[in-house]
């Protein structure tokens, strides 16, 4: 699974580095990701294990294990992934960035793939996050638009906001359950309050994910990304994350908790209704597919969420039959937008006549999707509702045919507006026959999975064994039942027909047309956005008060703070110095002396240069000092440290008032003398304390005995540096690129444009705006 | 245009040359005599200030044709790569190993893990003098 993985990594980083060469083609490259998914899916048998110790201090390994409903989600993320990226090749015109754009869309598969085949939570945590960001990334690639940028921004606050809450749930479980493996958790399930708390907000990591009341906002605002996303991340894969989990935890936590039932019903049936009335709304097709995807998956939620046996079996139909027709509309959506400019369904109309292939492809999955026979939508379906009536939950059952009804009042909406319809309401630039077909391989992608959906739903034993497989993995019971392409004419049938029915009506009747005009819910839109505004005026009057801008006033209180606390501590444990020796040697005095005198003349000096000058001399006179003591690579280190620091002072230097401003008020020139006198002491009086506090024989003769023969170097400072202490110089050097970067972002970010535009053409320093 | 100084620019050029070879050697002699990837950088960063000293910006970038960041990142990336192949040959990140190859004119020379390590520490420092030198220098000109 690893090398699944690692597969996956390899060719994100391929793309992005030569993908820009190659254009479109990238995307072909990136289809080896899923594909090699596909592939190690089909080559493995059974539940397939593999661990390895990472941080068993924190019980954190990378434990993977494959089982049914893992095989599904990666048959999804494999097999869909490879029709988007084929997709993708035709749906992009060479463009820049599309590099990029395959990096990010093949992370994303790999993390998608971690995510359903992690056994550890926290490796599971991980993986969750990865593909937030890769989310992130996705639906703000068209940089240069506000409302990318603003959908990314709000898709990444939500869900991570959730993740957070998830991670803070996980530890809560693990900590009550003793282990971090999401099986072992299962298998023995802690049933503490802390337990419940920790599940309650692994749900609301689960719900921010799939998209659910209140937090199903994100989900539409997503759709301002490229459409292979939307079909591949926000209807088929990602936003299954939640309910995966949901699926895993509902068989075993549904009977522990009293809450677990009520809410998934609630939460799933506010989702699925909203989401649907709210798709009928929509005049642009994406954000009426993002709406009915909201909707669909609240119908998901309650399925696998209740954890009765039959109902976790038609959520598994559900999700393989969701990913097959919602990841075909989204892409059939792309093919119109791509051919006519538009995505308007008041502006298009008749296009039916000029792509019938597309046509065809769309209305198929519209029908799966409103559940007429021979489709596995219908299959999917029916089981839901066989087992509803079967569990007698009638309140369920009449919400779930309320929202199929919705669902088939905006398929309808969608398929007619965009294909069939010949009339514009007085829309001024109608988009209709004129509109060229789009070519066969843009749309082999969609009309491969509506094949899969007509052949799975006449035959359902085709897709049977993975979807059994997948309800036996996360509950034994859920193992027993079949999918059937025809149950007979029973309650569920008349079910099915009343939504299909009412859904027309809903559609077709005129009353319909006050959907646009009935109340408004508050939306949770404006909630975010005042949140977010008020969390921007805090942080903001927060930094105004703590930040002044004023440089003596920041370097009065570090030093304050550096004086006073370690000062507390060292009264509090004070040790006896021993008798201290004055000088070693007559040049070590004579060498202090000269500090001294130059850290005096620092102080003195009226004009910045000389003031410069002398604290070099007093660096240089310390690593003389160094040299008597016999540490030559700290004396060189020192000398260069000091030669580096003197030139960029010059540089500096040029743009600041040759003398110092004289300090006018006595008190404050009284305060900075008694800080850098507290300082001059502290610094001191700490080095002979600390030296005389050793408790612990020194680290240097171990080091000396084995930097030779183990790390095979003689310098035992490079040693240690290099070997030794190899993570703290890790950690060091990231600082320094980290701190090198902020200067010059810090430093150009001020400079006149015409600065910026020089820097920017030669390609030296990045556009700093 | 700036006056140049003809006696300058030689001897900055001398001594810029020297430093460059310098540091190098400080680099690989490292690991047994006073030097290493943080030392030699301070020296290669030090002539890269003096040759900005002597003839601006664009000799700076001749010197050095890649950007900053561009060597931050190498830099860094090369250490992590290093701690990440340290698994390969050993239980955990960052392990080293000894290595003994035959060159054909330099005979066996051993040569540690902690090297290219080292390389990547030197890289960053260049990297952040660089920085440094080409933002403070940039910004300063026409102030």
């Amino acid at each position: 699974m690893i090398s699944v993985l690692v597969f996956a990594g390899a060719v994100a980083l391929v793309c992005g580095v030569v993908g820009d060469r190659l254009g479109r083609r990238t995307l072909l490259v990136g289809a080896l990701a899923p594909a090699a998914m596909v592939a190690w899916l089909l080559s493995v048998s059974g539940e397939v294990v593999s661990r390895r110790t990472w941080v068993p201090a924190i019980g954190f390994d990378i434990d993977f294990r494959l089982d049914g409903l893992g095989a599904l989600m990666v048959a999804l993320v494999g097999g869909i992934g490879v029709l988007v990226f084929v997709y993708a090749w035709r749906y992009f015109d060479d463009r820049g960035g599309l590099g990029r754009f395959t990096a990010y869309l093949v992370m994303f598969s790999g993390a998608m793939f971690g995510l359903v085949v992690a056994d550890n939570l926290l490796l599971l945590f991980v993986f969750w996050e990865l593909t937030s960001i890769t989310s992130y990334l996705l639906i703000g690639f068209q940089d240069d638009s506000a409302a990318a940028r603003a959908g990314a921004l709000q898709a990444l606050l939500v869900t991570a906001v959730g993740g957070l809450a998830m991670l803070g749930g996980i530890v809560l479980v693990a900590q009550a359950g003793g282990t971090y493996s999401l099986w072992d958790l299962l298998a023995d399930p802690p049933s503490t309050v802390a337990a419940g708390t920790g599940l309650a907000l692994i749900l609301v990591g689960a719900f921010t994910k799939s998209a659910q009341f209140p937090f199903h906002f994100w989900l539409p605002g997503a759709m301002a990304a490229p459409t292979p996303v939307s079909a591949y991340l926000h209807s088929a894969t990602m936003v299954k994350a939640g309910i995966y989990l949901i699926a895993r935890l509902a068989p075993v936590y549904a009977a522990l908790l009293t809450w677990w039932r009520p809410t998934m019903v609630t939460v799933g049936l506010v989702t699925m209704l909203l989401g649907g009335w709210r798709a009928l709304a929509q005049r642009d097709l994406k954000l009426l597919l993002a709406q009915g995807t909201v909707s669909q998956l609240g119908f998901i939620v309650i399925l696998v969420g209740v954890g009765i046996p039959e109902l976790t079996f038609a959520g598994m139909a559900m999700i393989l039959a969701h990913a097959l027709y919602k990841a075909a509309l989204f892409m059939v959506a792309g093919i119109v937008d791509h051919q006519a400019h538009t995505r308007d369904i008041e502006r298009l109309g008749g296009l039916g006549a000029v792509m019938p292939l597309t046509f065809a492809v769309a209305a198929v999955a519209t029908a799966s999707m409103a559940g007429i026979p021979a489709l596995l939508g219908f299959v999917g379906k029916e089981a839901a509702l066989e087992g509803l009536v079967h569990e007698r939950l009638w309140g369920v059952a009449a919400g779930v045919v309320a929202g199929s009804a919705l669902t088939v009042a905006y398929g309808f909406r969608f398929l007619w507006g965009a294909f069939v319809a010949t009339t514009y309401d007085d829309v001024k630039d109608p988009v209709g026959p004129d509109v060229t077909p789009p070519r066969l391989g843009f749309v082999v992608g969609p009309a491969l999975l509506v094949l899969l959906t007509v052949v799975a739903g006449v035959a359902p034993a085709l897709v049977d064994g993975s979807v059994v497989e997948a309800a036996r993995s996360v509950d034994e019971r859920a193992g027993g039942f079949h999918l059937a392409a025809w149950h007979s004419f029973g309650l569920p049938f008349v079910l099915s027909t009343l939504a299909v029915a009412f859904g027309w009506l809903l559609w077709r009747h005129p009353l319909s047309r006050l959907r646009l005009v009935t109340v408004r819910v508050p939306e949770a839109t404006r909630l975010y956005a005042a949140v977010l505004t008020g969390i921007n005026r805090q942080a903001t009057s927060v930094t105004a008060t703590l930040q002044g801008g004023s440089l003596p006033v920041y370097l009065g209180v570090i030093m304050s703070v550096t004086v006073i606390a370690p000062a507390v501590v060292m009264a509090r444990h004070w040790i006896p110095i021993p008798r201290l020796v004055l000088a070693e040697s007559p040049v070590q005095a004579v060498t202090a002396l000269l500090v001294i005198a130059a850290a005096f003349g620092t102080v003195k000096a009226r004009r910045r240069m000389a003031a410069v000058l002398f604290l070099g001399a007093v660096g240089y006179g310390v690593a003389v000092l160094f040299v008597i003591q016999g540490a030559p690579d700290l004396a060189l280190t020192q000398l260069l440290i000091e030669t580096l620091v003197l030139a960029l002072f010059i540089l500096v230097l040029r743009v600041l008032p040759e003398r110092f401003e004289m300090v006018q008020s006595r008190i404050r020139s009284f305060a900075r003398l008694g800080i850098s006198l507290g300082m001059g002491l502290m610094a001191g009086t700490f080095a002979l304390w600390a030296a005389a506090g050793r408790v612990h024989p020194t680290l240097a003769g171990e080091f000396l005995g084995r930097a030779e023969h183990e790390a095979g170097g003689r310098n035992v400072v490079n040693v240690i540096l290099t070997d030794f202490r190899g993570l703290d110089t890790l950690g060091e050097i990231t600082v320094l690129a980290v701190v090198a970067m902020g200067v010059m972002a810090l430093i150009l970010a001020g400079a006149p444009d015409e600065d910026v535009d020089a820097s920017a053409t030669d390609g030296h320093t990045e556009n700093p705006v | 245009m700036i006056r140049r100084s003809l006696i300058l620019d030689v001897l900055i050029d001398l001594i810029v040359r020297t430093a460059f070879v310098f540091s190098v050697f400080l680099l690989f002699a490292g690991h047994n005599a006073p030097g290493g990837g943080f030392i030699a950088g301070l020296v290669f960063g030090i002539a890269l200030i003096l040759k900005y000293v002597a003839g601006g910006i664009d000799e700076l970038r001749a010197v050095l044709p890649v950007s900053p960041e561009t060597l931050l990142g190498v830099g860094v990336s090369l250490a992590l790569l290093t701690g990440v192949a340290g698994w390969s040959w050993g239980e955990s990140f960052l392990e080293s190993t000894i290595v003994e190859l035959e060159l054909p004119v330099l005979g066996v020379v051993k040569a540690t893990s902690a090297l290219p390590f080292d390389i990547g520490v030197f890289i960053v420092v260049v990297g952040l003098a660089a920085a440094l030198v080409t933002s403070l220098g940039e910004k300063a000109v026409d102030r």
